[in-house]
């Protein structure tokens, strides 16, 4: 089983948290933040955790394809 | 010889009664590797003034806010800091940040951009009806922030002049004693608790219920975490906007050319905060140092594990090799990444709200008052953790 990370450029303001929290699972381009793998083995609270504390909502988790994170 | 070699420089470098960014911040910048400061009280620390380390550090959880408890960190004043989630890393600051990350969302904060507006505008009716001069600090900076985080978090709003005074001792840098900085601290630790148990006892549509529900359903957080959580977003939700609002007046009204500019065309607004934030630095000098947790190299300096590093924001958002004529400044500047708001982790929790209001205050103000100026000598605060005006009068 694996999630789907997805950051959307023309939303996030490249403020560092998800890089700060899990650098293995994104990283900081100077403008954008990314994913470093578009898929990750499922079950990595910290993918959760940096969708719910981004403070432009910019990522989204998804698991084959229904979105898990943020979660509401 | 390097610059571990020689005596710490005395910090921090700005003067309290302006807003002018110390001509020692540009020669750390051209000075290679790092600075070698040390502030009142702690241990000597290294000091980054350049943007792209300045990203490194802030971004990197190799420096760590949590291990400055064992340290004799270094501040401006004798009591440490050491409470509250700007002093915890992750996995503990991820799970509090969660908390109240979605309050503050920049989706959830624009919705509450119409009532922004009506309160700035019923401020200005006010003020307009008073006739001038006014006090642009207390009858307008002020009032906007502190309405809208009592609103969001539920705090009586007529309780202002009361948490003033603990928030203006939580943010003092003066000679406060530790024991009078801790019974400050308590004061309002205490005031918060009693607003707490109000709750519990008549929950209500805001976000201290929410974490109320997080902490009595879920156990999410200990209940001294509940109390510092609704006391540092009450703390930091109003003083920084409440201070940035007259400090960019103040620029504005010091950079003619760009008000005019602004008012002619202002749709600029957007740009013009986040310029603003660049170019303004608020600090009288940096705070919460990082303690490296490893050896690593940074610019060129080699910090070592158990050292302390403070980044200087302010000079790193006039960094020549991040910003073009950093000097200057550009209401309409593209690819503004400033570091106003901090990076990483701990980046500002309130940045959308802090955000919304400043657009909303400076817009409607300088459209509602084409002839605005200083009507009088500014007051300066002095001895706090940011700079800017006390009182300023201002006349239209």
């Amino acid at each position: 089983m694996t999630w789907q990370v997805e950051v959307a450029p023309e939303r996030c303001i490249a403020s560092g948290m998800c890089a700060g929290i899990a650098p293995d699972l994104f990283t900081l381009d100077g403008t954008h933040s990314q994913p470093v793998h578009a898929e990750i083995p499922a079950g990595d609270e910290r993918a959760l955790d940096a969708a719910d504390i981004c403070p432009a909502m910019a990522i989204t988790i998804r698991e084959k394809g229904e979105e898990i994170g943020p979660r509401p | 010889m390097t610059a571990a070699d020689t005596a710490p420089l005395t910090y921090p470098f700005n003067t309290a009664d302006n807003l002018a960014l110390s001509d020692a911040y540009e020669r750390a910048r051209d000075t290679p590797g790092l600075v070698r400061v040390r502030m009142t009280y702690g241990e000597p620390a290294w000091l980054v003034t350049r943007y792209a380390e300045a990203r490194l550090v802030l971004g990197d959880l190799r420096f760590s806010r949590a291990e400055a408890a064992e340290h004799d960190e270094p501040r401006q004043s004798e009591g440490q800091r050491n409470s509250g989630i700007l002093s915890m890393d992750p996995p503990e600051h991820t799970r509090l940040r969660s908390l109240v990350a979605k309050a503050f969302t920049v989706r959830n904060v624009e919705k509450l951009r119409p009532q922004v507006r009506e309160l700035t505008h019923g401020l200005l009716d006010e003020l307009e009806a008073a006739g001038p001069p006014a006090d642009l600090v207390d009858r307008f900076a002020l009032p906007i922030p502190v309405a809208v985080i009592c609103r969001m978090l539920g705090v009586p709003v007529e309780d202002r002049p009361k948490f003033r005074i603990w928030s203006d001792a939580a943010l003092s840098t003066s000679s406060l004693t530790a024991e009078e900085f801790d019974r400050n601290r308590d004061e309002l630790r205490a005031y918060m608790a009693k607003l707490i148990e109000a709750h519990r006892r008549a929950p209500q549509d805001d976000l201290m219920t929410a974490l109320i529900d997080a902490r009595d359903a879920d156990d999410r957080l200990s209940e001294l975490e509940l109390v510092d959580l609704c006391v540092g977003i009450l703390v930091a939700g109003h003083e920084t906007t409440a201070t940035q609002i007259p400090n960019f007046v103040h620029t504005l009204l010091d950079h003619p050319g760009e008000l005019a500019r602004l008012r002619a065309e202002p749709e600029l607004i957007t740009t013009a905060v986040e310029e603003l934030l660049r170019f303004v630095p608020l600090g009288s000098g940096a705070g919460q140092p990082r303690y490296a947790t490893e050896d690593i190299e940074v610019g060129g300096t080699l910090v070592r594990a158990g050292s302390p590093v403070l980044v200087a924001v302010g000079a790193a958002n006039r960094d020549a090799l991040r910003f073009s004529s950093p000097g200057t400044l550009d209401l309409s500047r593209a690819q503004n990444q400033h570091l106003g708001f901090g990076h990483g982790v701990h980046h500002c929790l309130g940045a959308p709200l802090a955000r919304l209001e400043l657009q909303e205050a400076l817009g409607a103000l300088i459209s509602r008052f084409p002839h605005l100026h200083l009507a009088g000598d500014i007051t300066w605060k002095t001895e706090m953790l940011v700079r800017g005006p006390r009182i300023m009068p201002v006349g239209w």
